[in-house]
């Protein structure tokens, strides 16, 4: 049998694959089918569904109050990115041109509170937000800096800070990558043909760089386009995200196919997102 | 299958998918010999190693090591060994432990493998660098080690595959004599690939000149550069001049050929190539003479004008116009001091050379020469 | 460069011009600098807040009212946390086996050799990642509703607790860590030189000595990244594990989430600490295991 499976590397191929083939076609390709199934099939009349066709639910996703829903979720998601972005690509840049060691010390600083629990992050910064009794209010105003508590919870600055500490070394990590596998004589050459240093940057630095920028983007704005525990914890149950609505189709509406329907947007709009990053990185080879 | 040779390939063809990577390639190598498999990159001497080694399988034929077919023995059942382009030194394992592994692997005693690996890192004059780690060793050093670990297995064969192309220059030129001189030392047949032609001739006691997946020829070092037998192996060994022409017919047991760009030359007869047929004509540019003013009679004699002179140190170099876009390059020996070049750029000039000198393909059967080539020893 | 002296004419600035560019520089280096410290400062301010106010002498977060480790000595009497770690530990200790071994074997297969299905294997081991957790949740919740199998619990006895975990909540990790694993696996195989494989057979090892010899132990650092990021995840999850449990079982995630609703206490930031020290405690072994702590901290060619 061993001289069948050394002679046949496709069989060998076969056995390594099916453990993980077998377990994500039961436990994640057959539940993905079922709820994409879900969105079309009404609503039984205590939670789960009953077994007949309907697009009601995509129809009612679509509809102003939900789709307004989906609208912020991705405005909070898009601006996360945007700003992790921003503050992240100096970062990278500080990461990328120091000296090995400071490099591994500074990479491992910014993956220390990465490896720590999300909800404890998270809760951390709901003692430092809260309106009244939240430490950065409450000691501004025992300060005398301010006289009315700041609007820090319960809206959308709360969530996208929220996020942006979550996820920001996913933005940097990738970034970091792109930036430490550049030619520092492409530099050199783009000086040497008379470039001055901005000019480096947006002629040659950004465009080598712009896959790490694109996969940091997707791995900061999918994440957050489905965020749930940050806008539960950091929007006060006033501010919601579309992960929070889902949440609530299936613990207090008990509208399962609805649920499933918003699932189903949801997800697709993740694949759109991670093709579009596919496209982009196979356009620059 | 005769037993003295060490190894056999008998109309050995591998394909990947739909590209044929070796065609019907016949060759024996026999025991104790100093073979080079030599080519351009993707002409099929790594792939024709790897089959011998066993890592890839032949697509049809057979392969024969020490008389015995191998047929789909892995790698681990043949008794050739291999020094890979990278070393691939593990590199978890120390210096100690790399050598050892193949021995270990057959189950040899312990102290004879502490007997044997004393004794392989003694040959290559790596004596108390047992505990290093591949990455604290120079390149040639890992390279002394791949060679020990394979070695200290005592193959029929050894397979090495450009083990040299890592190293710089003059560590090349150092490690080829010192091959050359273990190879004498351990008497194992070493089947060796290469790209560079100036390694191959140095080293081997006989070449096998690959393109295509396709052996050309097949011969000692002076056989392939002074009778290449296509266009190809004369032009991929060395320097050549070629110069287009038909043959106009026999005389004194050489071929005629009338050259495009006029007069006529005997050059000598390869294959047997009718009147009236175009040929290429290969002359070597340090064969051709070199001298002032016009032809005076002699055979195989051309004049030209010179078009550029190239002090290049133990040799000049003289290109010489013919007429119709045609050059020639020859070379002459710098042998006194002083002595100044023979021609001046501009100045014209009789070029000449021996009847033997010369080598002539039929243009139109190079196609033929290639698929009918002269294998075996 | 622009100092050498072929250099067009163009290129050689006034010295007061050089000066300008110098100053700019050094000034956009200190920016630099100052703009990290501040995004150091950012990450680390509200873990080192969240840490001291566990400490803090008093029911109300923002009023310091001395040093305690009260709220500590409250958490070891309490079961329902010892309850929520061992569960916690359980799934995370089981799943990120499982998925280990699975995820390893899958990345074998990705990177070692070409098969039928590759490439929709590919899609199928990346999908996991992109799908937001609260997708993956629901998904798993209606298949184990819709199949009837899963949400039995799994009875065990650990150190005089007696644990009930749900298979689901087991599977559930599995389904996403699975992915993971496999993909820093992958990342360390292709860094390895295919040679080396093909040396070991040289030397007379078989398929499986040149696995246990050579493939193994230079995935390993893959395998033990991969695991250390499987386990993370799994401790890290609420919404799989809320989805796919049922009421009232809870890991440490699940039982923290469910206090911090009710309202802000030290004892939660007790809690936290003990984790935030934990994960702590666990890179650091990690870095020991691999290499000794040198090398970088994360492998770059995921990326």
């Amino acid at each position: 049998m061993i001289e069948t499976l050394r002679r046949r590397p496709g069989l060998q191929a076969a056995l390594l694959i099916f453990p993980a083939a077998s377990f994500l076609v039961v436990f994640f390709l057959m539940p993905l089918f079922i709820v994409v199934a879900y969105s079309f099939l009404e609503r039984g009349k205590y939670g789960g569904v009953v077994w007949s066709f309907t697009l009601e639910n995509l129809q009612r996703a679509v509809d102003p109050l939900y789709f307004n829903t989906f609208l912020r979720s991705a405005r909070i998601a898009g601006l996360t990115t945007v700003i992790c972005l921003l503050i992240g690509y100096p970062l990278a840049y500080l990461i990328a041109t120091q000296s090995d060691r400071r490099r591994n010390f500074l990479l491992l600083a910014l993956m220390i509170p990465f490896w720590s629990n999300f909800l404890v992050r998270t809760y951390a910064w709901l003692t430092l937000l809260r309106t009244n009794t939240g430490l950065i209010n409450v000691t501004l105003m025992g300060l005398g800096l301010i006289r009315e508590p700041l609007p820090l919870f319960g809206n959308d600055f709360a969530i996208i800070l929220g996020l942006v500490y979550g996820w920001l070394p996913d933005m940097v990590l990738p970034l970091y990558a792109a930036l430490s596998r550049l030619d520092p004589s492409l530099l050199e050459a783009a000086s040497d043909l008379y470039a001055p240093g901005r000019r480096v940057f947006t002629r040659v630095v950004w465009p080598l760089t712009l896959p790490g920028v694109a996969a940091g983007s997707i791995l900061v704005f999918i994440p957050s386009l489905g965020a749930f525990i940050t806008p539960a914890l950091l929007g006060g149950g006033k501010s919601l995200m579309i992960g929070n609505v889902i949440n609530n189709q299936f613990l207090a509406a008990h509208d399962w196919p609805f649920g499933s329907a918003l699932s189903t947007i949801m997800i697709g709009l993740m694949l759109l997102a991670t093709l579009a990053y596919f496209r982009l990185v196979r356009r620059r080879g | 299958m005769s037993a003295s040779y060490a190894v056999e390939l008998v109309s050995v063809t591998k394909r990947f998918g739909e590209v044929v990577a070796v065609r019907d390639m016949t060759l024996r190598i026999p025991d104790g010999e100093f073979f080079s498999l030599l080519g351009p990159s993707g002409c099929g001497k790594t792939t024709t190693l790897r089959m011998i080694g066993g890592f890839e399988m032949p697509s049809r034929g057979e392969i024969f090591i020490g008389g015995e077919p191998q047929g789909y023995r892995p790698p681990y059942q043949r008794p050739v060994n291999t020094v890979f382009q990278s070393y691939a030194l593990f590199p978890h394992m120390t210096v100690y432990e790399n050598v050892a592994f193949g021995l270990e692997m057959r189950g040899v005693s312990r102290e004879d493998i502490r007997r044997r690996v004393a004794e392989a890192l003694d040959m290559v004059r790596l004596a108390g660098m047992e505990r290093r780690r591949p990455s604290q060793l120079s390149g040639g050093q890992q390279q002394r080690v791949a060679l020990a670990r394979a070695l200290i297995n005592r193959p029929k064969v050894l397979l090495l595959d450009e083990p040299l192309g890592a190293l710089d220059l003059k560590l090349r030129k150092a490690m080829q004599l010192e091959l050359k001189q273990l190879q004498h030392r351990v008497g194992i047949t070493f089947v060796y690939v290469t790209h560079d032609q100036e390694e191959a001739l140095t080293m081997s006691d006989r070449i096998a000149v690959m393109n295509h997946g396709l052996v050309l020829q097949v011969g000692t070092a002076e056989e392939i550069y002074e009778h290449p037998n296509c266009r190809f192996v004369a032009d991929f060994i060395g320097e050549t001049n070629f110069l287009h022409g038909t043959i106009a017919g026999r005389r004194q047991g050489a071929l005629e050929v009338t050259l495009d760009v006029g007069g006529t030359v005997l050059a000598q007869a390869g294959q047997d190539i009718g009147r009236g047929q175009p040929v290429t004509l290969a002359v070597r540019p340090e064969r051709v003479r070199l001298s002032p003013g016009l032809p005076g009679g002699e055979v195989n004699a051309l004049s030209g004008t010179v078009e550029d002179v190239v002090y290049t140190g133990v040799a000049t170099t003289y290109w010489v116009a013919l007429g119709q876009g045609e050059r020639l390059m020859v070379r002459q020996q710098n042998e006194q001091i002083g002595a100044g070049p023979v021609a001046e750029r501009g100045e014209k000039v009789t070029v000449s050379w021996p009847v033997d000198a010369a080598s002539v393909f039929a243009q139109a059967s190079e196609a033929q020469a290639q698929a009918a080539p002269e294998a075996g020893a | 460069m622009s100092s050498s002296p072929s250099a067009p004419e163009a290129k050689q600035r006034p010295p007061h011009r050089d000066l300008r560019g110098a100053l700019r520089a050094h000034l956009g280096g200190m920016l630099l600098s100052s703009h990290a410290v501040l995004l150091y400062i950012f990450l680390y301010l509200p873990i080192v807040v969240l840490v001291v106010f566990s400490f803090n002498d008093s029911r109300f977060l923002a009023k310091w009212g001395g040093a305690t480790f009260r709220w500590y000595g409250e958490l070891a009497g309490d079961t329902q946390v010892a309850y929520a770690l061992w569960n916690s530990l359980f799934i995370a200790v089981l799943s990120t086996f499982i998925s280990t071994v699975i995820g390893t074997l899958a990345a074998m297969a990705m990177e070692r050799y070409r098969f039928h299905g590759q490439l929709a294997m590919d899609a199928l081991l990346y999908l996991p990642i992109i799908i937001p957790d609260i997708a993956m949740a629901i998904m798993l919740l209606i298949w184990f509703n819709l199949s009837g199998v899963g949400f039995t619990p799994w009875k065990v006895e650990l150190f005089g607790l007696r644990l009930a975990v749900p298979y689901s909540v087991i599977i559930g990790h599995v389904s996403f860590n699975i992915s993971f694993v496999a993909i820093v696996v992958r990342a360390r195989l292709a860094d390895m030189d295919r040679a080396l494989e093909e040396a070991a057979q040289d030397l007379y090892a078989n398929s499986w000595q040149t696995f246990r010899r050579v493939l193994l132990p230079m995935m390993m650092p893959g395998i033990v990244a991969g695991a250390l990021l499987a386990f993370t995840l799994s401790m890290d999850d609420f919404v799989i594990t809320f989805f796919t449990s049922g009421a009232g079982f809870n890991t440490l995630t699940v039982y923290v989430f469910g206090l911090v609703k009710k309202g802000v206490t030290p004892k939660i930031n007790a809690i936290s600490t003990l984790m935030v020290v934990f994960s702590l405690a666990l890179v650091g072994l990690a870095r020991l295991l691999q290499k000794g702590g040198e090398g970088a901290p994360v492998d770059v060619d995921l990326f």
